[in-house]
């Protein structure tokens, strides 16, 4: 289903959501333009991952609209019927923080495995546009190995070519190298950044800073369930006008500063190192 | 002391011939029972479906709550007050498979339990309705964790069928009584039912080690 380019892929009004108590998404504007990149950033429990996990449908918002591809994910506290939901998932790819990678199939078999059982694909048809994506992330020689032997930056290249083999509208990016080793995070990010340079759609929830600022079209400051502001890196980097986001990004920049980006085999200077 | 193993060297015909038997009533339990068990399991993985989830739980309350013997002599001889004769082999296999599903449910919804989230959240998220995420993405994974268990289980529930030789089943277990009764040596009769019923159950676990770490091997982790 296409949506006309001046329409945003992915449009949420009005959000919100709670668990128990806690209310954790307190009424959150966002978009995502076609073939743009929304960067989500702020402190953690600010509900950015919870914002990125209903716009795939796992979780269901208590309030407010999502639209996805043209059709209405979730509104007012009902979700779309599963059979419609099954089917918008296959245009929206996900990328986990664990990767989530399925461990009892090799890496070409976590690829082809969606392809083959949900459009139908032949093992051939699917294990050669398979091996086509693996080569694109960099790892068409590891299509026969088993996720527990790869490295962390590795699965996530797998987990990225595993949602494109649905040849989704749109990506979302749940802190994809969050979980990574600081050395293995550049490998991720140039996929990525390549990924954007195609035209893909994407929603990234990330503390990266420096992917940010390069590659986002919009940047979001989430804090405390509502997004603090909105707009084009530069201004969110350079001259922030909330003054939680000038506190948020000092707190980030001071600890150790944004991370350098540098090609797959570079490291840079690791976001968090003040914490150890 | 002296022992005479005579009797057990001239009635080794009906050892083996009763060993057959406690296989045969064993290996149709396990599998009534693995049927069941999947079945129960899968029943009681969400407490939401309430009728689903009360139904199983009840089922599996009552059978592990109760002992097997008890329920293996009201199978043969509680039903046929109300005119319904099942014949004794009958009784042995599905009151076991009955008594064993309830056990192996639990096992199942363990296994399946045990497998992270983010399993079922990444298939559901590429568009897999939950059946297809469950039977592609879940289950092969919970199947590996199921083995050791199953094991005990199996183990139990071969021992546990020398009850069914109450029920006039020609059991290992009958025919080692019938030998004792013309004999009297129970001792040595006793001891031969233990090594036959020690190897059934080691030949038992080695064969599902060796199937576990085959599926170790395959890369079922």
């Amino acid at each position: 289903m296409m949506v006309a380019p001046d329409e945003p892929i992915v449009s949420v009004r009005g959000l919100t959501k709670s668990f128990g108590p806690v209310a954790v998404l307190k009424g959150v504007d966002f978009d995502v333009m076609p073939s743009k990149v929304s960067v989500v950033i702020g402190p953690s429990g600010s509900g950015k991952s919870t914002l990125l996990r209903c716009c795939n449908g796992l979780e269901l918002a208590d309030g407010g609209t999502i639209r996805i591809c043209g059709q209405t994910l979730a509104q007012g506290g009902r979700m779309l019927p599963d059979a419609a939901l099954n089917a918008l998932r296959r245009q929206v790819g996900m990328v986990f923080q664990a990767f989530n990678l399925f461990p009892h199939l090799s890496v070409l078999g976590n690829v082809t495995i969606a392809p083959r059982k949900l459009l139908g694909l032949s093992v051939a048809e699917a294990e050669a546009a398979g091996r086509t994506l693996l080569g694109k992330v960099g790892l068409a020689h590891k299509a026969d190995a088993y996720p527990a032997t790869l490295s962390g930056g590795q699965k996530q290249r797998v987990a990225i070519a595993r949602a494109l083999a649905m040849q989704p509208q749109v990506m979302l990016f749940d802190e994809p190298t969050s979980a990574l080793d600081p050395e293995l995070v550049g490998e991720v990010l140039q996929v990525m950044r390549e990924l954007a340079a195609e035209g893909m759609s994407m929603m990234v929830v990330t503390h990266e800073m420096s992917f940010a600022r390069e590659v986002a079209d919009s940047v979001s400051v989430m804090d405390h369930g509502v997004v603090l502001e909105q707009g084009p890196p530069a201004q969110i980097f350079d001259a922030p006008r909330h003054p939680r986001t000038r506190e948020f990004l000092q707190a980030v920049t001071t600890r150790g500063g944004p991370r350098q980006l540098q090609g797959p085999t570079g490291s840079g200077t690791p976001l968090l190192s003040g914490d150890h | 002391m002296d022992l005479d193993f005579s009797p057990v060297w001239d009635g080794w015909r009906d050892l083996v011939h009763g060993a057959l038997i406690t296989i045969e009533v064993t290996a149709g339990a396990i599998v009534l029972g693995c049927l069941i068990g999947l079945v129960i399991g899968l029943g009681r993985l969400d407490p939401r479906r309430r009728v689903v989830y009360g139904l199983t739980t009840a089922y599996v309350s009552f059978i592990r709550g109760t002992p097997l013997l008890v329920q293996l002599f009201i199978w043969f001889f509680g039903l046929p007050h109300f005119g319904i004769n099942f014949p004794a082999f009958f009784c042995g296999i599905v009151g076991m498979g009955i008594y064993s599903g309830a056990y192996v449910s639990e096992i199942v919804r363990g296994a399946i339990q045990s497998v992270d989230r983010g399993q079922m959240e990444a298939a559901r998220s590429l568009g897999m309705p939950y059946r297809t995420a469950m039977r592609e993405i879940v289950v092969p994974q919970a199947l590996v964790r199921m083995i050791p268990p199953l094991g005990n289980e199996f183990i139990a529930l071969i021992k546990n069928s020398s009850l069914v030789s109450l029920l006039t089943i020609a059991d290992l277990m009958h025919e080692g009584q019938k030998i004792i009764s013309t004999s009297y040596r129970s001792l040595e009769v006793y001891l031969a039912i233990a090594l036959v019923y020690f190897v059934l159950t080691n030949l038992t676990g080695l064969a599902l080690r060796t199937v576990e770490r085959r599926l170790g091997a395959g890369g079922l982790v």
